[in-house]
């Protein structure tokens, strides 16, 4: 078995320090991504466990928006009144990933920083206009999640720095649906996955925003089928000309977990069947769904 | 590093190297091999333990995670040589062939049934989905958390 340096800092100035002193440091959230990658390796680069910074954790309501710590778990997230009011899409990811286990163990801001073309929290964050609190030995930034992948496992994220926030803009009005394709449904990778999120007033789409997951090198965002939503009522019409609008979109390939024309096809019935869900008519006794109570008339 | 953590109620410190799998500490050095190596990477659920009372798979953790935690494995089910009550009803169901998946199918299923006590047939399922089984086919595994839910002494 090996052995490798573990470092566990109290602090995020502390963890950054680390870092920087450490080049070939790897952060440890979860493990759910790193210890399987480590695995098969003879030597480990030393690892920096996250898990006693206090900022990291718990999820809190700030000023209009919703602050996520980053070692916010898939369990949370899926059980949280606050996601549930402000974050649905998130939760209907969160809802999909691994096993109870993972979920579990597996964190948000590992997520985002695996940078996976296939990782489902990507469609869903971005969809939300989320923004990631990214801190290192120098300073604080506030970057986009839909500006934070370049390519596949590759980010705009410093050595020295974190992921310590997630923050996502509370929007009332706004309902989401996030559905996914994999091999089984549980303890699969995503073969394609959509996230939508649309507003309405008297059931006219008013704005919206649609992702596609594992379909391109990063997350691609169609505001082309977006395009094709607003002004329109949900009707089935509407839903399949978005629909063929996402498939010409897609840039997929074909890889161990599934082929080009398949994923291809498969996103414009994913984004019609998650469109469908947002069609339905919403519970106004639901507290947990936020939407506007003239959505019924659709 | 000096890992302290909760085993079964006990309290334990041990001098081990951070980077430790708690799979490999357990099975060989607190002795406990009811917990098993499948996969090794997360998917068949073999390793599952309880950690903090939620299900997490021991080969993916490492020990200085576990630090300051609280770990419950299959050994940690029994009291006083009485099996709980979803042992005696995998036991009943005949809910057990070759047996290496058991621990940490028992383990999920006792979790589920600690959140959700009237769990329906979907959600058993959900509950399970960590756990890979090559031979029951599944249909005695989940009778046997419905009759734990329905005799409600999970
Ligand atoms: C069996 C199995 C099934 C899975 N199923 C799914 C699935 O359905 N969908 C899915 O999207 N993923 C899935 N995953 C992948 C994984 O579980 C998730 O990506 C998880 O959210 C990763 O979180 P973690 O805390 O475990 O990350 P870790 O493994 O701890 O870290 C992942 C990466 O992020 C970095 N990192 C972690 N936290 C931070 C931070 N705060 N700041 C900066 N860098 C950080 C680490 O250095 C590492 O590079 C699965 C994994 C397994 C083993
Ligand atoms: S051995 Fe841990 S999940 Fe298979
Ligand atoms: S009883 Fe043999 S793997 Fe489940």
């Amino acid at each position: 078995m090996n052995t490798c340096r573990i470092e566990t800092p109290r602090t995020c100035a502390e963890a950054s320090a680390l870092l920087q002193a450490l080049p070939d440091a790897r952060v440890l959230a979860g493990g759910t991504d790193v210890v399987v990658r480590l695995k098969d390796q003879l030597i480990w680069p030393p690892l920096v466990e996250i898990s006693r910074l206090a900022e990291l954790h718990g999820m809190t309501e700030v000023d209009g928006w919703l602050r996520l710590g980053a070692l916010s778990t898939w369990t949370e997230i899926e059980r949280a009144a606050l996601t549930a009011r402000h974050a649905d899409v998130l939760v209907e990811a969160a809802r999909e990933v691994g096993s109870p286990q993972i979920r579990n163990r597996g964190t948000l801001g590992g997520n985002v920083a695996n940078a996976s073309p296939a990782g489902d929290s990507l469609p869903a964050l971005i969809v939300l206009d989320a923004e990631l609190e990214l801190r290192g030995t120098q300073s604080t930034r506030r970057v986009a999640v839909a500006q934070f992948c370049c390519a596949p496992g590759k980010t705009v994220l410093a050595h020295d720095e974190l992921i310590v926030a997630i923050w996502v803009p509370v929007r009332a009005g706004w309902r989401g649906a996030f559905v996914r394709l994999g091999q089984r449904a549980a303890l699969a990778i995503s073969k394609v996955s959509v996230a939508v999120r649309v507003l309405r007033a008297d059931g006219i789409v008013q704005d919206s925003r649609i992702t596609l997951g594992a379909v391109a090198p990063t997350v691609l965002r169609v505001p082309e089928a977006e395009a094709v939503l607003r002004g329109q009522r949900l009707s089935a019409a509407v839903m399949q000309a978005a629909a063929e609008v996402v498939c010409a979109a897609a840039r997929p390939i074909t890889d161990i977990r599934s082929n080009e024309p398949y994923r291809r096809a498969m996103c414009g019935e994913l984004l019609q069947r998650a469109l469908a869900r947002l069609a339905e008519p919403t519970n106004p006794s639901d507290p947990s769904d936020p939407s506007d109570p003239s959505d019924k008339i659709t | 590093m000096m890992i302290r953590f909760t085993l079964n109620g006990t309290a334990v410190a041990l001098e081990t190297p951070g980077s430790k799998r708690v799979l490999d500490l357990l099975r060989d050095e607190c002795g406990l091999t009811g917990t098993k190596e499948g996969c090794g990477k997360g998917e068949c659920g073999a390793c599952t333990i309880l950690l903090d009372g939620r299900v997490a798979n021991a080969c993916l953790l490492l020990a200085c995670q576990a630090d300051g935690h609280e770990i419950v494995t299959i050994e940690g089910l029994e009291h006083a040589g009485q099996l709980a009550p979803i042992q005696q009803a995998f036991v009943d169901e005949g809910a057990v062939q070759c047996g290496f998946c058991i621990p940490g199918m028992v383990l999920a299923a006792h979790a589920l049934l600690a959140g959700q006590p009237q769990p329906t047939d979907d959600e058993i399922k959900r509950g399970l989905a960590g756990n890979l089984c090559r031979c029951t086919g599944y249909r005695k595994i989940i009778a046997a958390v419905r009759r734990t839910a329905q005799a409600g002494n999970a």
